[in-house]
């Protein structure tokens, strides 16, 4: 471990000191910009953007809705009213109410914390166990590597749905488990498109350059690799959270999500489906807000890809 | 000019339109071309040569447009053509010679088939013996066995090879102007020279008329008849090669003329005898191939020393071995044979925990300054990256490193916040250069450190390794393809051939009196090296 | 080329083996009993039984032998084409699959045929067109596709062309008109996906210095993009056509659920849902094999496509 070779003379370093002093004295006028500064930057000619800052609104609109749903309706969601059932959308129900005379847009909006939540979940299961897989397989290298890959290429052997499936199966129906089947079923992904990434930054100049410099693997990892693969894996992300939702609310709607009267997305649209031909807004509207909530999400992801481009 | 214009240019304008506002790429240009001649034109990136270059074929991009002036082909005025127009003049009236070969054959059509379809085209009609003439077509670029090559696949060329095969997609419609956009800047020096000459003497033998676009003034003068020089969208200078070389009226083809490095080789007093600070002996390299094939020889019995304050160029093409070489004195690969001495301990079978106290001793500048710097590190964190890894300096005492490491290479301070992509090619460079003197190395490895960068800027970056030389006593190993940057460097050459070294010595003694067939070959092929009006050369 | 085959067959071997392997521990082994779990799938309840039936319905189902035994008797039965009985059903799970699995590929099938054509289709177009505001539409019109539910847009098309129009039965396995409103319905996430990717790819090919030569050399615009932009841009598309075979398949089961229809999909969502574990083990396994197949065959297709890839060993 030790190195006998005569370091270069000590006072190289002390010396570049002492002229840094020297230079401090000269009261520079340059002064580091803040991240935060260049976030802002960054941000702005994408928020100039219409649809952009629309489709932001959007989701932060579902977001609202699974923190507090209360703020957006008056409604009770599990309120019945016989007398008021399967109404047409109009001013006071602005998307109708359902075979029980419970109002279709509280239900929507209540509907967002189960599936919203779940898709977070979803999401943060498939990032934490991708990333982790794709980091440890890209920067390993040989068997850890291939055996890695292999499994991914098992998991992506499996349809979604039909892991998911088999996985709600073994622990039972609900939000919960449905939120991890779907989780593991996106995770293949993430694991690759981090490997990618990782394999493709490792190779560029600047990684060397940080090597040469005496950088530490870990904190070129830390420093370079990450940061810079974080861009893919985080339009990914945006991307799948949209998936999830879908995903989610296509195991609810076949019935494996909570139980009832709680409902999310794709089980107030299974619940609509009886009433197609009388009441075709019970399942067409929550349907088009679910649309409109992953459009938004595909939209901006697809923007902050193009700007970074 | 007896004959009428081929092509006449008058007052051409062109803007493109970026993020909303306009941007003039081109202003006011004037020339014209005579049946036969060759017309040069030359000027740096961003001086609107190639824009010139579309404009004369109609392949002017969606967001570009003709502003005002005429561009006249054969006595029709083009410059608002429609596309129906462009297209019975594109390949029968004016061909196209790409920039780079590697990727302007479509990669998964066949050559004969790519060939055969601009033949097809000028005929306009398909016809029996198509294919006996895309042969004689490949065999007239000098192509060998080209009933072969016809049933080849572009990745099976090498570059120069496909170089000509976009000569023979050029000739193919007979034109009477040939476009050569930077026709050879992606090959190697001696296979640019030999494209070049069978170039010009196919167009030569035919009659066409020549338009070569290039940024190398030397090229230009050796090839053309006439030359435009162009800045930023004008035209500086129009005049025959001798005008230029014996007397460029504008003072920014002066300043052009004086950036191309002069081949002069320069004489420095020796090496102070006493130890090398670096020094391989005997070193090879060799790769695993996969199981036929069996080991690849990288490189083979190269030996050097360099000693404080001195610069050791390694001259080769792409292949010679130069980059492994480099990277073996790097430690970042382990030598199959010899060793890696620095101040005269081993460290050839290092590991890279064990090479990690070196690397303040000795850092490397890279080829490509457009990779070479993290896109979201700011050049104040690029630039202290090799301190704070080290634990050097923290706080207040970093901030000040940087600025004056910025200083050193002449930028400004305030470039310390910017990002990489908000500086230019130059730029980069001088931050990378910054970044590898950071931790005060006697050695510093530059690996193509100028191949990247317009010419003036070239010559910007060598004073400034120059002055850095002088002033920090730094020795470089220099690895470079370009002759006349190393003449200009280098004490000490050392030419490298398919991994084996052919020639080496002081500088003087290797470029003025090249004793192997290969490094004669070598400085033959330097543009303007060759013609007897230039006033600058040896 | 031979050793290449011979590697790539035991790599396909191998994952269809880990995809059975991951499979079965996920049923057998997270938590919940799976003896309660098979014995409500046949219709009796475990609280109501004693001790010893218990025993006797633990061996019946072969349970109360040691995982790895479980695991290797299921393994060797399903080479040899035996996947056990279904629970709820009765009938073996082989034969289940053989009556089901014609109305499944004949679905896949169409709906893989239907995204090509879509797909391919909308992004040829995108890219010729010329006009930038229905290019800028056309762009985004693939987000749109994969922004939709499966099942929700089932129940569209059933309002408008069934109820609405009347032009297609809404449910059924009957006959071709039948399969039109599925088909469709499974295509669409697909086609968008296609477009999408063929979409970028042109984006990416137009910019690429070959198609300026080709345009140099006097061709239309038309034709430089079928003969030079075309089979460039749809390279990607092959790796993701053996890739959608397992969406198509997720697609498949809401599309048999919500049009009623007798496949294999509905199939699993049964199982599912009465928790009959044979059934959704042979339906994963059948799957990932579909998947495997399809990928292998993808692989083998793609030096055909793409020149510059050889299986066979590079000498440089």
């Amino acid at each position: 471990m030790t190195v006998d070779i005569p370091l270069p003379p000590i006072e190289a370093v002390p010396a570049t000191q002492g002229r840094t002093r020297h230079a401090g004295r000269a009261a520079t006028p340059w002064q580091r910009r803040t991240r935060l500064q260049r976030a802002v930057q960054a941000l702005a000619p994408l928020l100039r953007k219409p649809g952009f800052s629309l489709a932001l609104l959007v989701v932060l609109f579902a977001l609202l809705a699974a923190l507090v749903p209360q703020v957006l309706t008056g409604f009770d969601p599990y309120a019945t009213s016989p007398a008021d059932k399967l109404v047409a959308p109009n001013a006071v129900h602005w998307f109708g109410t359902d075979e029980l005379g419970r109002d279709l847009y509280t239900r929507v909006v209540y509907g967002a914390r189960l599936s919203i939540l779940a898709a977070l979940l979803a999401v943060a299961i498939a990032l934490v166990g991708g990333l982790g897989l794709g980091v440890l397989a890209g920067f390993a290298g040989g068997r850890t590597d291939a055996l890695l890959m292999r499994l991914v290429d098992v998991l992506l052997a499996l349809p979604g749905l039909l892991l998911a499936l088999a996985i709600v199966t073994a622990i039972g129906f609900g939000t919960v488990p449905v939120a991890v089947a779907v989780g593991v079923g996106i995770l293949p992904g993430f694991a690759r498109t981090t490997r990618g990434e990782v394999l493709r930054i490792k190779t560029l100049p600047y990684v060397e350059a940080a090597r040469l410099g005496g950088a530490s693997w870990v904190r070129t990892l830390w420093r370079h690799v990450l940061p810079n693969a974080w861009g893919p894996v985080a339009v990914l992300a945006t991307l799948d959270f949209g998936a999830a939702i879908l995903a989610t609310a296509g195991l609810s709607f076949l019935g494996f999500g909570a139980a009832p009267p709680a409902a999310e997305w794709g089980t107030l649209i299974a619940n609509g489906r009886h009433f197609l031909i009388t009441a075709p807004w019970v399942s067409l509207l929550p349907g088009l807000f679910l649309v409109a909530v992953v459009f938004s999400l595909n939209h901006l992801a697809r923007s902050a890809e193009e700007h970074a481009r | 000019m007896s004959h009428p214009p081929l092509v006449e240019v008058r007052d051409l304008a062109v803007s493109y339109r970026v993020a909303g506002e306009r941007v003039k790429a081109l202003k006011q240009v004037t020339f014209s071309l005579a049946p036969g001649e060759t017309l040069a034109i030359v000027g740096e990136s961003g001086s609107g040569k190639s824009t010139l270059a579309n404009a004369l074929l109609g392949l002017l991009p969606g967001n570009a447009r003709v502003d005002q002036g005429q561009v006249w082909v054969e006595g029709v005025d083009v410059a608002h053509a429609s596309e129906r127009t462009w297209r019975t003049l594109r390949g029968r009236t004016v061909g196209l010679v790409p920039q780079d070969p590697m990727v302007s054959l479509n990669p998964t059509l066949r050559i004969g088939r790519q060939v055969a379809e601009a033949l097809v085209l000028a005929r306009g009609r398909r016809y029996r013996g198509v294919d006996a003439d895309v042969q004689a077509l490949l065999a007239q670029v000098g192509l060998d066995a080209p009933a072969l090559r016809a049933r080849q696949y572009p990745h099976e060329l090498s570059g120069g090879m496909r170089q000509r095969v976009l000569i023979a997609i050029a000739l193919a419609g007979e034109p009477r102007l040939i476009i050569a956009d930077e026709p050879t800047s992606a090959l190697d020096v001696t296979v640019q020279r030999r494209i070049l000459d069978h170039l010009q003497q196919l167009t030569a033998e035919r009659g066409i008329a020549l338009l070569i676009i290039t940024h190398d003034l030397g090229m230009a003068c050796d090839r053309a008849d006439r030359l435009l020089v162009m800045k930023q969208g004008e035209p500086v200078e129009l005049a025959t090669p001798r005008q230029v070389l014996w007397g460029a009226q504008q003072p920014y083809t002066r300043a052009l003329l004086n950036a191309a490095p002069a081949f002069v080789p320069r004489r420095r007093p020796r090496a102070q005898p006493g130890q090398p600070l670096l020094r391989l002996h005997n070193v090879g390299k060799q790769f695993a191939l996969p199981a036929p094939a069996g080991t690849f020889t990288a490189l083979q019995g190269l030996s050097l020393s360099l000693h404080a304050g001195q610069t050791l160029a390694i001259v080769g093409e792409s292949g010679s071995g130069k980059s492994t070489a480099l990277r073996i004195a790097l430690g970042l690969e382990t030598p199959s044979t010899g060793h890696v001495e620095y101040s005269g301990v081993d460290v050839s079978g290092y590991s890279w925990r064990q090479f990690r106290p070196l690397r303040r001793r000795v850092q490397l500048v890279q080829q490509n300054p457009f990779a070479a710097l993290d896109p979201r590190f700011t050049v104040y964190d690029s630039i202290v990256e090799p301190l704070v890894a080290f634990g050097l300096l923290k706080g207040p005492a970093l901030e000040h490193k940087a600025v004056e490491l910025i200083r050193r290479v002449g930028l400004p301070e305030q470039f310390l916040d910017r990002l990489p992509r908000e500086l230019s090619g130059g730029q980069r460079q001088r931050v990378a250069i910054a970044r590898a003197l950071a931790l005060a190395p006697e050695v510093l490895l530059l690996d193509e450190p100028v191949s990247a960068l317009d010419v003036s800027v070239q010559a910007q970056i060598l004073a400034l390794l120059d002055d850095l030389q002088r002033e920090l006593k730094v020795a470089y190993v220099l690895v470079s393809h370009d002759l006349a940057v190393v003449a200009s460097m280098a004490d000490q050459v050392l030419v490298l051939c398919h991994g084996q070294v052919v020639e080496q010595g002081p500088a003087a003694q290797v470029l003025g009196h090249p004793g192997h067939p290969y490094t004669q070959a070598l400085v033959a092929a330097i543009p303007g090296h060759s013609r007897s009006v230039l006033p600058v050369a040896v | 080329m031979k050793g290449y085959l011979a590697g790539r067959l035991a790599q396909a071997v191998l994952v269809l083996w880990g995809a059975y392997t991951l499979t079965y521990f996920i049923l057998y082994l997270l938590p919940g009993d799976t003896l309660a779990i098979m014995l409500s799938a046949s219709g009796m309840e475990a609280d109501g039984l004693s001790a010893q039936e218990l025993a006797q319905a633990r061996a019946f189902y072969g349970l109360d032998k040691g995982v790895f035994e479980q695991y290797f008797a299921l393994l060797w039965g399903a080479l040899q084409g035996d996947l056990g009985q279904s629970l709820s059903l009765g009938r073996p799970v082989t034969a289940l699959l053989a009556e089901r699995l014609p109305q499944t590929l004949a679905l896949a099938g169409t709906a893989i045929g239907l995204s090509l054509l879509a797909g391919v289709g909308l992004a040829y177009l995108t890219a010729y067109v010329q006009w930038r505001p229905l290019k800028a539409a056309l762009a985004r019109l693939p987000s749109l596709g994969f922004s939709v539910p499966v099942f929700w847009m089932g129940l569209l098309l059933i309002q408008v062309f069934a109820f609405g129009l009347g032009w297609f039965p809404a449910t059924g396995s009957q006959g071709t008109a039948s399969l039109v409103l599925p088909a469709i319905t499974l295509a669409i996430p697909s086609a968008a996906v296609y477009a999408q990717v063929l979409q970028r790819g042109f984006q990416g090919v137009w910019q690429e210095p070959y198609i300026a030569t080709a345009f140099a050399k006097g061709l239309s615009r038309a034709q430089v993009q079928a003969r030079h932009g075309l089979r460039n841009a749809a390279l990607p598309l092959l790796t993701l056509v053996g890739l959608q075979v397992g969406n198509t398949v997720s697609g498949a089961v809401l599309v048999e659920t919500i049009f009623s229809r007798n496949g294999v999909g509905r199939l699993a969502q049964e199982a599912v849902l009465r928790q009959d574990i044979p059934v959704v083990l042979a339906i994963v396994a059948v799957s990932a094999a579909a998947f495997v197949v399809v990928n292998l065959i993808v692989d083998l297709l793609y030096p055909y496509l793409d020149p510059r890839i050889t299986h066979t060993a590079k000498v440089s």
